[in-house]
């Protein structure tokens, strides 16, 4: 029942990755991206981190994907040369030599997953497993999260705040128009 | 029973969807959403990994790290779109070949 979910779940966001980079109208391909982005935060909650499943729909849904609908609709030549091309064909047409290097990628990580899957686990794996140190179901993950960032990880957690600061910063003095201040 | 091998696949083969989407788009925001499709692949690796180390919790923090640099990368790369649109009018990369005006 588990293994049907987490299939089902993956299927969307191939098929849905797979759609957002052959389509050639560009709004739908943003929408599509939408769905993967939620199909991935369902991933997340079968390897058990509720939490990171929540900060990417809040984060990526919430913010990455407005922010890319505002630049698309901004830079509106190309939105209406898409929507002309769009009542052409559907499909873009795949140019094929990136797509023999991804497939060319694809092939070595595969191949090289199933051969390190055959050997053994990492060390580390298998004597957690051992000590019975795997995260469970039951476990409260957001409190042990809170627990850390607030011990173990203070120092990046701060450098990763001031880090967003600077960035946001940043891109709201680059989209000022120069003339009028 | 799902193993670590079913989340390696899966985010092999998101990688190299975004992969495509890097090297054969011809539109800058496409381009972008190529390497946050490689970005979330990336996370759902270290996420997955995360699962067997419940003395540390590093594969999750990690990946709360990566998502927050994610956004951070996004709201940068689109001012720089939105600028490189005002001057020269589109946002095909192909079409930019000036460093300078």
């Amino acid at each position: 029942m588990e293994l049907i979910i987490f299939y089902i779940f993956s299927a969307i966001v191939l098929t849905a990755g797979l759609l957002v980079v052959s389509l050639r109208n560009t709004a739908r391909a943003l929408f599509l991206f939408f769905v993967v982005l939620f199909a991935m935060a369902g991933l997340f909650i079968f390897a058990l981190a509720d939490f990171i499943a929540i900060t990417q729909i809040m984060v990526y849904v919430g913010g990455v994907l407005i922010l890319m609908i505002f630049a698309f609709m901004l830079s509106n030549k190309e939105l209406l040369a898409d929507l002309q091309n769009a009542s052409g064909k559907f499909l873009s047409l795949p140019n094929w030599q990136s797509i023999l290097l991804s497939i060319g990628f694809l092939v070595v990580m595969v191949y090289s997953i199933m051969d390190w899957q055959s050997v053994d686990q990492p060390n580390w794996i298998t004597t957690n497993i051992q000590n019975n140190q795997i995260i469970k179901s039951t476990d409260n993950t957001i409190e042990q999260l809170g627990i850390k960032f607030m011990t173990q990880f203070l120092l990046p957690f701060e450098v990763i705040s001031i880090f967003l600061l600077a960035a946001l910063i940043g891109a709201a003095h680059l989209s000022r128009r120069e003339g009028n201040p | 029973m799902i193993t670590l091998t079913h989340f390696l696949i899966v985010s092999a083969c998101l990688f190299c969807i975004g992969l495509y989407a890097v090297l054969a788009k011809r539109n800058a925001i496409l381009i972008l959403i190529g390497i946050e499709f490689m970005i979330n692949a990336a996370i759902l690796n270290l996420v997955a990994f995360g699962r067997y180390d419940k003395l540390v919790y590093g594969g999750q923090i990690f990946a709360l790290f990566a998502i927050v640099l994610a956004a951070a990368a996004v709201a940068v790369g689109l001012a720089i779109i939105l600028n490189v649109y005002q001057h020269y009018k589109s946002i095909n990369p192909d079409d930019i070949t000036d460093l300078r005006d």
